[in-house]
């Protein structure tokens, strides 16, 4: 019961298909021996269309007094979890013929084939105090058979909704072979007031929106916070001096401190290198902007670019060894890829109109992109070498992507136009499929997603 | 001529002085600023030596085209005023900030306001104004002062603000 998987994913996965596709049954075959086990059910991201997979979650067994109320709210994030991937369709629970009165009572798997529930997840929930323990077991209902071992997850209770993310990212993982992602959290910047006295505050949230804490007051502009490799940190521009520099920030503590920058020079978009220690940033000085690093212990800086044009908007490759960044060196903004240590840039995007805020996948081997077209804004991904560039979204203004910790889905800002025009975070697959608004508390932008917890 | 351009300078100043704003110094002092005597109020409009005459007379911004930090003509005129009432009012400083419209990724326009808010300091400096007086910093398209999504809006967001401060910069 308490048996850890891991999933190796060992199939590269079509990445650039034009649509998410669903096709079951569908034997692959898997590297590894704990893969081996799992039964056919399974979602392959491939060419095509078709229906989301049915699932049925029924309410997660009260195991204790006075947990019947937590065990019914695990259950609905789980299965909003699911179903908010655009990839599950939750089957209602009063369409359910079969009642699970024991999570340990064997499953009657002919009546979920009945309403034709091609997943069933049953779980139980039990409280002790303060602490909380989930188990769950998931089941391929049309090969009868479990999918993969039980599993169970303890925490706070205050923490219960992370038990949730953890039962449907085994889940998720499971049945489509993709790292998780529902367990993590989102840095962003939260507005308030009119677009020509806009407030800025720094905020933290789940994935989903829920459990936002603000981390700065609205005293100063903030822009663009970026989260360190492993969740602790978050680096971000604030004007609290008059001027933009760039601060790094604890999480936990909350305490901040800026970054040692020359005087008389702006600094901005910062952001961590995979090793934690180093950053990249923009530096302006004498109305030109250039790229550096830093060691983030020592303070010092060191220049990276050299170029009369603009460069900025940085980030590392997952590897640390590259460094994808923006340019206007051609005259008109592009994307380049240069050594980490500096030294000449290769070019990499050649379409019509302007490339900007290119940000490196977790898994290496795709960059997202904002596009400025006849107009219009986008975002974008493409393959390191530039090929295979696809547009996701279109609108007056998309910017600023960033990754889920599987590198399926981005996250980012879109700003409708007008004097009343507001900013929200949205998120897409990198299919295209399932674009939907993030639900935050107001205005929303510079959303950065954290790895996994 | 050179009282004909400095006359054309105040009309142009004025009109712009309709939209802005006054950031550093409050509008404690009523605009018109002549007392009942006729006389000229320090620190009104009408006084030569205020940063509210700064502002309205002189004209404390000039405008850049999309995508662009080069100084147009009218932005070299109104900088040549700049610089002579700073060059006469030696106990101010200033900060010069730079301004996108909204037409852009948040980055670039920093970036790009840096490159607006250099031009018309390193144009001040050539008039002889002196460096060491003469801040930048850019604030990208986070203030627009015009809020609209046309290009109306964008042509007065994109631009260069000289706003006057007091004493020595910090």
């Amino acid at each position: 019961m308490t048996k850890v998987l891991t999933h190796s994913v060992t199939r590269p996965l079509a990445l650039f298909a034009a649509a998410l596709c669903l096709s079951l049954p569908l034997a692959v075959p898997f590297a590894t021996p704990a893969a081996a086990q799992d039964g056919p059910l399974r979602i392959e991201i491939t060419e095509g269309v078709i229906e989301p997979l049915p699932f049925a979650a029924p309410v997660f067994e009260a195991e204790t007094s006075g947990s019947a109320e937590l065990a019914a709210q695990i259950t609905q994030v789980v299965a909003d979890d699911l179903t908010g991937t655009g990839l599950f369709r939750a089957i209602p629970q009063e369409a359910h013929i079969a009642r699970v009165t024991s999570f340990a009572s064997p499953v009657q798997y002919a009546d979920w084939k009945a309403i034709n529930a091609q997943a069933l997840i049953t779980g139980a929930v039990a409280v002790t105090g303060d602490r909380v323990n989930v188990k769950f077991r998931l089941y391929d209902v049309f090969s009868g058979a479990e999918m993969g071992d039980g599993l169970q997850f303890s925490g706070t209770t205050a923490g219960w909704r992370r038990m949730a993310h953890k039962v449907a990212d085994a889940v998720y993982s499971r049945i489509t072979g993709e790292g998780p992602y529902f367990d993590s959290r989102v840095v962003h910047v939260a507005e308030t007031g009119p677009k020509n006295d806009r407030r800025k505050r720094l905020a933290i949230m789940d994935y989903d929106g829920a459990n936002v804490q603000y981390l700065t007051d609205s005293s100063s502009i903030v822009l663009a916070p970026r989260f360190s490799p492993t969740g602790d940190r978050v680096l971000y521009t604030s004007y609290e001096t008059g001027f933009p520099k760039i601060y790094v920030l604890d999480v936990a503590s909350v305490n901040r401190r800026t970054l040692n920058t020359p005087e008389g020079t702006m600094s901005f978009a910062p952001r961590f290198a995979p090793n934690g220690q180093t950053i990249v940033y923009s530096l302006t000085q004498g109305g030109n902007t250039d790229i550096f690093s830093m060691d983030i212990a020592s303070g010092a800086s060191t220049r990276l670019t050299s170029a009369p044009s603009i460069e900025t908007a940085p980030s590392f490759s997952p590897d640390g060894s590259r460094i994808v960044f923006e340019s206007d060196r051609s005259g008109s903004q592009q994307l380049y890829i240069m050594p980490v240590g500096g030294g000449e840039p290769t070019r990499i995007s050649f379409g019509q109109g302007r490339y900007g805020t290119p940000v490196w996948s977790p898994r290496g081997d795709l960059i997202a992109f904002t596009k400025q077209s006849k107009g219009r804004f986008h975002i974008g991904v493409m393959r390191t070498d530039g090929s295979e560039e696809r547009l996701l979204t279109a609108s007056f203004l998309d910017e600023g992507p960033t990754w889920a910790p599987n590198g399926r889905v981005i996250m980012f800002t879109r700003e409708t136009q007008g004097a009343a025009g507001e900013a929200a975070l949205y998120s897409v697959d990198i299919s295209g499929r399932n674009l939907k608004r993030v639900r935050t508390e107001g205005a929303a932008s510079d959303p950065s997603w954290s790895p996994l917890q | 001529m050179k009282h004909l351009t400095r006359a054309m300078l105040i009309v142009s100043a004025l009109a712009l002085a309709a939209c802005s704003q006054n950031e550093r110094f409050d509008n404690d002092v009523a605009l018109g600023g002549a007392g009942a005597n006729g006389a000229i109020v320090p620190g009104s409009a009408n006084d030569p030596t205020s940063p509210l005459y700064f502002q309205s007379a002189v004209g404390d911004r000039v405008l850049f085209a999309v995508d662009q930090h080069t100084l147009s003509d009218a932005a070299r005129l109104t900088l040549n005023a700049q610089a002579q009432w700073l060059m006469a009012n030696p106990d101010y400083t200033a900060v010069i900030e730079g301004h996108a419209d909204e037409q852009g990724t948040r980055e670039y326009n920093l970036a790009l306001g840096g490159r607006r808010a250099n031009a018309a300091r390193e144009y001040l400096i050539t008039q002889g104004v002196s460096p060491a007086r003469l801040r930048t910093v850019t604030y990208g398209k986070e203030r627009p002062i015009e809020i609209c999504s046309v290009e109306s809006c964008y042509a007065k967001n994109r631009r260069a603000v000289t706003v006057l401060a007091a004493g020595a910069i910090s």
